[in-house]
């Protein structure tokens, strides 16, 4: 048994002896020219001249591309259309490439790029929300909302009312490994691209524009990255199709590695968000009606954008059943990077919304917060209630016709098809059973009594529900009542220093938003000495999803993992591949693999069980060998069986996932196969006159169905606590008042280190299998964890409120100067 | 210009530009991709070579400052067929994500151990006349200058006490 198990990651010697190779570590043909990019020094205006002289003059340069030579389409925008690779007449925010130079190395280039000098004129620029909000400069023609009862009326008859606004900073991938690109000119005028790229399909597409051929021209490996965290599912764009572009007019093997302090400036970032909320409430801390309106800071390209949006909205009502909710999203334009996806997709900062509302409450009514989000909670599912009310995949009996596709609107070759970017159209054909605002159908019916009354505010009823049961849980193990017990006691004793707990819940909703994206490709290849070598659409960033597949089908082989080798994300073998995010990977990629196994095995049981004449259902893989009746042969002497009888020993999988549709103008649907829980009690100290602050410990319990490795899950688990705590801490981005970032370097920007972490970090998998059908019944780990990281905002601002009667409304990052503001609001 | 540089045990002569920095020299001109550049800045760690013993940020030196010096690198230490102990431990307790900065954590966390044998003391040392006790918090501080962005810093951690414990580096 191979999965289920805390096996060690798959390239784990090549990691510690230096062995495995990023992108910038590739041997490169002699003559490989290295590009950088000229930069706009200017946040909007237009461009009047770019004097480049000096720039060809330099030592080292080879040649200046500027838009004009660009062979075919100038565009790097997974969605709109609006992302030039080179600005051309208009620059849109301080950072945005100009030009770019060939160089015979890296530093040549860089040094080349800073000689261009460009004339802009320059107009006004709208650098912040205000600033946007006041222009009304938008994406889409005006706020998406979605609405679900009657949150008016039911304000208007609450009991208590409060209101107010949160401002949530935006967050720096920070991936250790920098975007890098390397292209290599083939026969033909191929192109073979090797990307830091969680899309390879995305830049095949793009590198295919760029240079108008065919996909089939061009091909992208993947091999790892070093780290992603959405940074590279839309910004690795640029630099690929610049290295084609320059391979194309060099003839020559083209590579760029943005420098660390480039990178932080060309590409975006978490969007930063404004939510504003309305709140009404009876004596326990029921919502009875609520109201958020979302700001969204976009940047000046709309890139992933509008799914990000729509995400913030669905996490909106987080764990809490709202009966009268609506919520309105604004996604504003401005003068500055195009933000992008960010490990979680736009559900952290909507889930913060709702999470600020709880402890405002509580803080309102003198209760324990814990009892406000316990009294709002969805109402558990029944225990190991099976199969999933999704029902398996394939075999249902009614799935819901998946909605056909409407053939693209427009010229095919402008509707980027795999990118998340592409949700301009409805999923859902308008003019169905839904019009009537009722909630769609579940899949098969089968739903629990009394859970029919329960759906989120987009209409999805809520199935698989277990925060009542995980949070009581984890509230014993954390000892959350007598800590807290202890640290009032502790602050009643303490002036200068306070404590803070908190224990916040997560309910995130797992598939991609944009329903067609949802399937993901294998092609397993059996070879006669019997190694076997995996091929899926994903991409390792260091979440383990090499493992994880490694295993399913060392399992389904009944072979060792020795045996089995995944090579590097190829388009070439696995094609039409959706980007690795939100949290798919294994969900999506293990399932296509296991479907590949499984029909090798077929054709291998078949075949034996005719020689030995057993039912084919009667023939066994286990321990390395394939056992037919009572015949046991080696797993390679199988295959060497088969090799002989002819059978193909090369399959391809496919795997989408069922029972899902989604109107995202409508705000009706069920977007989600299924949600993974979770739910963390962080405990903080601040010192109340200078901010500063620091975790003491963190407890977590974390829903990963029955894992599929632990010691992967408990990884990802910690390290994304980490990182959504360094979000809501330390990671502060600054702009100054001409729109550059001054925060561009780890020198002012500062992500958590080893010291930053909890000194007692207890992490437990909550072990349930997952009632809908996934691979093994697992859950996908690789986003819900960063949220459990609002627990330490929460401990922050309980640390601020025992300073004094006023609520402190700390919002995010919490410096340590918003923390001193909250404290003195606390006393005001 | 030429520098000798003794780098893994094996003398190797780097003709390079005097402006390139040790990082750049191994990586570009000697062929040794182990070690990571994340920022250039001496500001990440993931660049930690051993030089005469000591850790240091190799992005953040001149190569030709270094003729005759001995270089430990990630490739020196040991070999997949013969982990060094750090790295061994590193794979017990699956102490990376990405890996991208775990040349770099091994690098360091070698001769972190050697600094603390010889009673170097930091931060969070009590005492300053050495023979500190390698707690979490030494671990932790002594170890600030090497980011994880995938914060698998639980594992480093328990890595790192894995093969202090066993006395052996
Ligand atoms: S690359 Fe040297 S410290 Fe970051
Ligand atoms: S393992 Fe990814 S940066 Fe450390």
């Amino acid at each position: 048994m191979s999965t289920a198990r805390a096996l060690p990651h798959e390239a784990a010697l090549l990691h510690v002896t230096g062995a495995a190779r990023y992108v910038d570590d590739i041997p490169v043909p002699a003559g490989c020219l290295h590009l950088a990019f000229g930069l706009s020094p200017v946040a909007h205006g237009t461009i009047e001249a770019l004097d480049l002289a000096a720039v060809r003059a330099a030592p080292g340069a080879v040649m200046v591309i500027t838009p004009e030579m660009l062979p075919h389409e100038n565009d790097v925008s997974p969605s709109a259309h609006d992302e030039p690779l080179l600005a051309e007449h208009m620059v849109h925010y301080v950072g945005q490439p100009l030009f770019a130079v060939l160089a015979e190395s890296h530093g040549a280039a860089r040094r080349a790029a800073r000689l261009g000098r460009s004339e802009i004129t320059e107009r006004p620029a709208l650098l912040d929300l205000d600033a946007a909000i006041a222009a009304d400069a938008r994406f889409e023609e005006g706020p998406r909302v979605y609405t679900k009862g009657d949150a008016a009326a039911a304000l208007a008859g609450a009991p208590h009312r409060v209101s107010g606004v949160m401002e949530i900073g935006g967050q720096e991938h920070f991936y250790l490994e920098g975007q890098a690109a390397l292209a290599l000119p083939l026969d033909n005028g191929d192109m073979l691209i090797h990307s830091s790229s969680q899309h390879p399909t995305e830049i095949q597409h793009k590198v295919a524009e760029a240079l108008g051929m065919p996909m089939h021209a061009v091909r992208v490996e993947v091999r790892r990255m070093g780290g992603g965290f959405g940074g590279k599912e839309s910004q690795g764009n640029a630099l690929a199709v610049a290295c084609a572009v320059a391979a194309r007019l060099s003839g020559r093997a083209c590579k760029m590695r943005y420098d660390r302090d480039d990178d932080m400036i060309i590409t975006g970032k978490r969007h930063d968000m404004r939510i504003g909320y309305d709140v009404g409430f009876d004596a326990l801390g029921r919502i009875e009606g609520l109201s958020f309106v979302h700001h969204l800071r976009c940047g000046w390209a709309q890139d992933l954008s509008l799914p990000v949006a729509d995400r913030a909205m669905l996490h909106a009502d987080n764990a809490y059943h709202l009966e009268h909710v609506r919520i309105e999203s604004h996604r504003m334009r401005t003068n500055t990077q195009s933000a992008t996806a960010f490990r979680g997709f736009g559900g952290p900062q909507g889930m913060l919304g709702i999470e600020r509302v709880m402890d405002e409450i509580a803080h309102a009514l003198g209760r324990d917060p814990l009892d406000v989000r316990r009294a709002n909670f969805y109402a558990d599912a029944p225990v190991n209630r099976m199969p999933a009310p999704q029902a398996e995949p394939e075999a249902s009996a009614a799935p819901p016709p998946p909605p056909p596709s409407s053939p693209p609107h427009g010229h095919a070759a402008e509707r980027d098809l795999a990118s998340r970017g592409a949700a301009g159209a409805p999923e859902v054909e308008p003019g169905d059973d839904r019009e009537d605002g009722g909630r769609p159908e579940d899949s098969d019916g089968a739903r629990r009594e009394g859970a029919g009354t329960q759906t989120t505010p987009y209409h999805m009823p809520v199935t698989d529900f277990m925060l009542n049961r995980l949070c009581a849980d984890l509230a014993e193990r954390a000892d959350y009542h007598g800590r807290r017990a202890r640290i009032a006691r502790w602050n009643a004793d303490n002036p200068l220093l306070r404590r803070g707990i908190a224990l916040t819940p997560v309910k995130f909703g797992i598939s991609f938003t944009l329903t067609h994206l949802n399937q993901a490709g294998a092609l397993v290849h059996v070879y006669q000495d019997g190694s076997v070598q995996l091929n899926h659409g994903g991409t390792e960033m260091g979440q383990g999803l090499f493992t994880k597949v490694a295993q399913i089908a060392a399992e389904r082989f009944g072979i060792g993992m020795e045996a089995i080798r995944v090579t590097a994300t190829d388009t070439a073998k696995v094609p039409n591949t959706s980007a690795t995010a939100a949290s798919s990977g294994t969900d999506l990629n293990g399932m296509a693999v296991l479907a590949a196994c499984e029909t090798l095995c077929g054709r291998i049981a078949a075949l034996l069980a005719q020689l030995h004449g057993c039912p084919a259902d009667d023939v066994r893989f286990a321990g390395g060998e394939v056992i037919a009746g009572n015949v046991r042969h080696s797993f390679a002497e199988a295959v060497q069986i088969a090799y002989q009888a002819r059978v193909s020993l090369s399959a391809t999988g496919f795997y989408s996932t069922p029972g899902i549709a989604w109107d995202r103008i409508a705000g009706k649907g069920r977007p989600f196969y299924y949600f993974a829980y979770g739910a963390a009690v962080s405990e903080v100290v601040i010192d109340t006159l200078t901010g500063e602050n620091r975790i003491l410990r963190c407890d977590i319990v974390h829903d990963a169905g029955a894992s599929l490795n632990p010691a992967l899950d408990i990884g990802q688990i910690e390290g994304g606590y980490v990182q959504g705590a360094g979000w809501l801490t330390t990671e502060e981005l600054v702009w100054d008042d001409k729109g550059r970032l001054t925060t561009h370097a780890p020198s002012t920007y500062k992500i958590p280190a080893c010291s930053d972490r909890p000194p007692i970090f207890n992490v437990t998998l909550w072990d349930e299998p997952n009632p809908a059908a996934t691979i093994r019944r697992s859950k996908a780990v690789g986003e819900p964890p960063l949220m459990l990281g609002i627990s330490v905002l929460m401990a922050l601002s309980d640390a601020a409120a025992s300073c004094g009667p006023h609520y402190p409304a700390l919002d995010a990052p919490a410096t340590p100067e918003r923390i001193r503001a909250a404290v003195m609001r606390a006393r005001g | 210009m030429d520098t000798t540089l003794k780098i893994n045990g094996e003398e190797r002569v780097l003709q390079a530009d005097p402006r390139t920095s040790l990082l750049d020299a191994l990586r570009h001109h000697l062929g040794l991709t182990g070690s990571k550049k994340g920022c250039d800045h001496g500001q990440c760690g993931a660049c930690t070579v051993i030089v005469n013993g000591r850790r240091i940020n190799s992005c953040l030196t001149l190569a030709c400052m270094h003729d005759g010096d001995e270089i430990t690198t990630v490739e020196g230490l040991g070999t997949p067929e013969a982990l060094s102990p750090m790295q061994q431990a590193f794979v017990t307790h699956d102490g990376y994500q990405c890996g991208y900065c775990t040349p770099g954590q091994i690098c360091s966390a070698t001769a972190m151990l050697e600094e603390v044998a010889q009673g170097w003391p930091s931060h969070a040392s009590a005492d300053l006349s050495g023979g500190m006790e390698l707690t979490d918090a030494e671990i932790s501080e002594r170890m600030s200058g090497n980011l994880c962005r995938c914060a698998a810093y639980p594992n480093i951690v328990d890595a790192i006490r894995d093969a202090a414990g066993k006395g052996e580096r």
